[in-house]
């Protein structure tokens, strides 16, 4: 069973983004990008399933820039067999990804599909939903826990256990299926030198939207991107009963 | 035409991260509908009938909606979607599970955790951990948007909406409920308690936590936590608070061995009041805290805990 695996490249979780002056967008020049944290865990995950031989390849897509040549690379050097790059400048909506992803699904034909649960820039949480859609596969979102079934033949499944407002959920899908992650699937590993010198070494195929058929033109307009309102700054207080005046004074308790 | 809520519930309760949605539901589009899917969830139906504003509840009650997952909730959905302009949901994990399947096959994008209706088809909401707010125009046509609940007042009760029982759809029966462990709590939901105390790495272990319970008993507060604390097993996933947990705006927030980190930040900063309780003074929490108390935790809470005690809190 082929799995695949999109990833994007994002601003690194610890920079503190800056919102331009002229209300346009965020500040990207010199800023440290990297792949989206929820999708290194889903590189972990599929290529944990081809070490256990549940896989049999891990494809990796990335939709962007050539930059993210680079992101594809990391996940290659991860464990990644093959990278597929979508390349366009231009800033692609959810809608429009799952649409990619959906036209490349029709080529590969995976049995299993893993993207993060959320790209931490767009902070949109839709992409993997949306796919599973298009494809009317089932999905199991925000996954904790993976419970590969028989990956081939009619009973083909797998048990996903999710992370949900009140707890656990599990649930049981038939294959092919979307599964997005959530943070405690796992821990990404860190790639070793000579995975990064072997990842130089394999295949990247370069594509663009407009190959796959694929409209990305904006649907909604940005009209601005401005600062969240800021918290006037507190005091230091001596202790706990002064503490509790405080809060006593402010009626919050 | 008319804006349709899903309402979030477990069958037996309504949860009031609906009555927040049918105020947001009632800025895009008017008339305002209820969707009530599950199954034997007449009692969720009739609570949401008595939320004001709200002209119809639909009633799905069938076995396929026992625990609405996502893919006979988009079958419902994609059934009912051609009578409204405006299709809702609370920015729950059941909401943003369910609704981005509908918006595909609606071929129309979704808005998530909407914070503000600007206009009807105007909408801002947070982008990079809350560290930037979208102001966004959606093109004419169908709406399908997820609500921050912590962004809007919830529509009160007194209304007498009718209830209407629609038909099932039909189920792709490619996914099926296999189970649940959900965390059992006595205390106040953490996305509509008044006051939320959190705990972080800085507890050191599960043991330790239960030292934020009598406090927050005293407090009648909710419990959360930071990432780091629920990946070291100190508590289970659903008290985590921050960009990709549950975000709160409590009137009291009190972050305990918490650094600050902004992912963090995201899912509290918009609290009334913030009270920092770290060690390290230069902590980033102090940066947003309202109150700030440098010491060690272990000295601090059981001091809190018997200074309630004695200002009579119970
Ligand atoms: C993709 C992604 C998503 C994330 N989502 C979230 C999220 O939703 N929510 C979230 O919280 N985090 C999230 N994080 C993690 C976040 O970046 C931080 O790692 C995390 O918030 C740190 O938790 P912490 O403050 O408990 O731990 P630390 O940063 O380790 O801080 C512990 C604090 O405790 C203090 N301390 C220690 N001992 C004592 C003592 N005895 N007395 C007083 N103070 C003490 C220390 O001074 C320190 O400030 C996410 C990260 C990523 C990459
Ligand atoms: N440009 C992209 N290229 C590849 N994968 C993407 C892209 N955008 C989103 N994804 C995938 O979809 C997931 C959810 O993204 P989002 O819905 O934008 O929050 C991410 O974690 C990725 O796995």
């Amino acid at each position: 069973m082929k799995v695949l695996v999109p990833v994007k490249r994002v601003i690194d979780y610890n920079v503190k983004v800056r919102v331009k002056a002229d209300q346009s967008g965020v500040d990207l020049a010199n800023v440290k990008m990297s792949m989206n944290p929820f999708d290194e865990i889903a590189v972990e995950e599929a290529v944990r399933l081809k070490e256990k031989g549940k896989a049999t390849e891990v494809v990796i897509v990335s939709i962007g820039p050539q930059q993210a040549q680079e992101t594809i690379r990391t996940a290659l050097a991860m464990g990644g067999d093959r990278g597929i790059l979508v390349k366009t400048d231009q800033m692609v909506e959810p809608l429009a990804v799952a649409k990619i992803l959906k036209a490349i699904v029709d080529v590969e034909q995976p049995g299993f599909v893993i993207t993060g649960k959320q790209a931490i820039d767009d902070d949109a949480n839709q992409v993997g939903q949306m796919l599973a859609a298009l494809l009317g596969w089932p999905q199991g979102t925000f996954a904790h826990s993976l419970e590969m079934g028989p990956e081939e033949g009619e009973k083909r499944s797998a048990r996903i256990t999710r992370e949900i407002d009140g707890g656990l959920q599990t649930v049981e899908v038939k294959l092919p299926a979307v599964m997005t992650t959530d943070l405690r699937l796992n821990e990404p590993r860190y790639a070793s030198l000579p995975n990064i010198m072997k990842a130089k070494k394999k295949p990247i195929e370069e594509k663009s939207p407009a190959d796959l058929g694929v409209d990305i033109t904006p649907r909604f307009k940005v009209l601005k991107i401005s600062e969240p309102p800021r918290r006037g700054g507190g005091v230091k207080v001596s202790g706990v009963p002064e503490l509790l005046d405080k809060l006593k004074a402010d009626g919050v308790i | 035409m008319a804006s349709l809520v899903i309402a979030e519930h477990d069958n037996a309760t309504l949860k009031d991260a609906t009555h927040k949605t049918v105020t947001a539901a009632a800025q895009v589009s008017s008339p305002v509908h209820v969707l009530a899917a599950g199954e034997n969830c007449a009692a969720v139906a009739e609570a949401a009938a008595k939320i004001a504003g709200v002209e119809k509840v639909l009633l799905a009650d069938a076995a396929p909606y026992a625990r609405q997952l996502a893919e006979p909730m988009e079958a419902l959905l994609l059934s009912l979607a051609d009578k409204y302009d405006a299709i809702l949901a609370p920015a729950t994990t059941t909401g943003k599970n369910i609704l981005p399947r509908l918006a595909a096959k609606l071929d129309v994008g979704q808005i998530s955790e909407i914070l503000k209706v600007v206009s009807p088809d105007t909408f801002e909401r947070p982008i990079y951990a809350g560290n930037a707010i979208e102001t966004l125009q959606a093109p004419a046509g169908k709406k399908i948007i997820t609500v921050r609940t912590t962004a809007f007042a919830a529509a009160a009760e007194g209304g007498s909406a009718r209830i209407e029982k629609i038909a099932a759809a039909a189920d792709p029966g490619t996914a099926k409920f296999a189970g649940e462990t959900l965390s059992k709590s006595e205390r106040p939901e953490l996305t509509s308690a008044k006051i939320v105390i959190s705990g972080g790495r800085g507890l050191g272990s599960a043991e330790n936590f239960k030292l934020l319970d009598s406090i927050a008993d005293k407090l009648h507060a909710a419990v959360g936590a930071s990432r780091a604390a629920v990946d070291a097993g100190y508590v289970p996933n659903d008290y985590q608070v921050g960009q990709t947990g549950k975000a709160v705006a409590p009137d009291l927030y009190m972050a305990v061995g918490i650094s600050g980190a902004i992912q963090h930040l995201a899912g509290m900063k918009d609290s009334k009041v913030i009270v920092a309780i770290n060690k390290d003074e230069d902590a980033p929490i102090f940066q947003v805290a309202d109150y700030g108390l440098v010491g060690d935790l272990f000295k601090i809470l059981p001091e809190l805990d018997e200074e309630l005690a004695s200002r009579g809190y119970k």
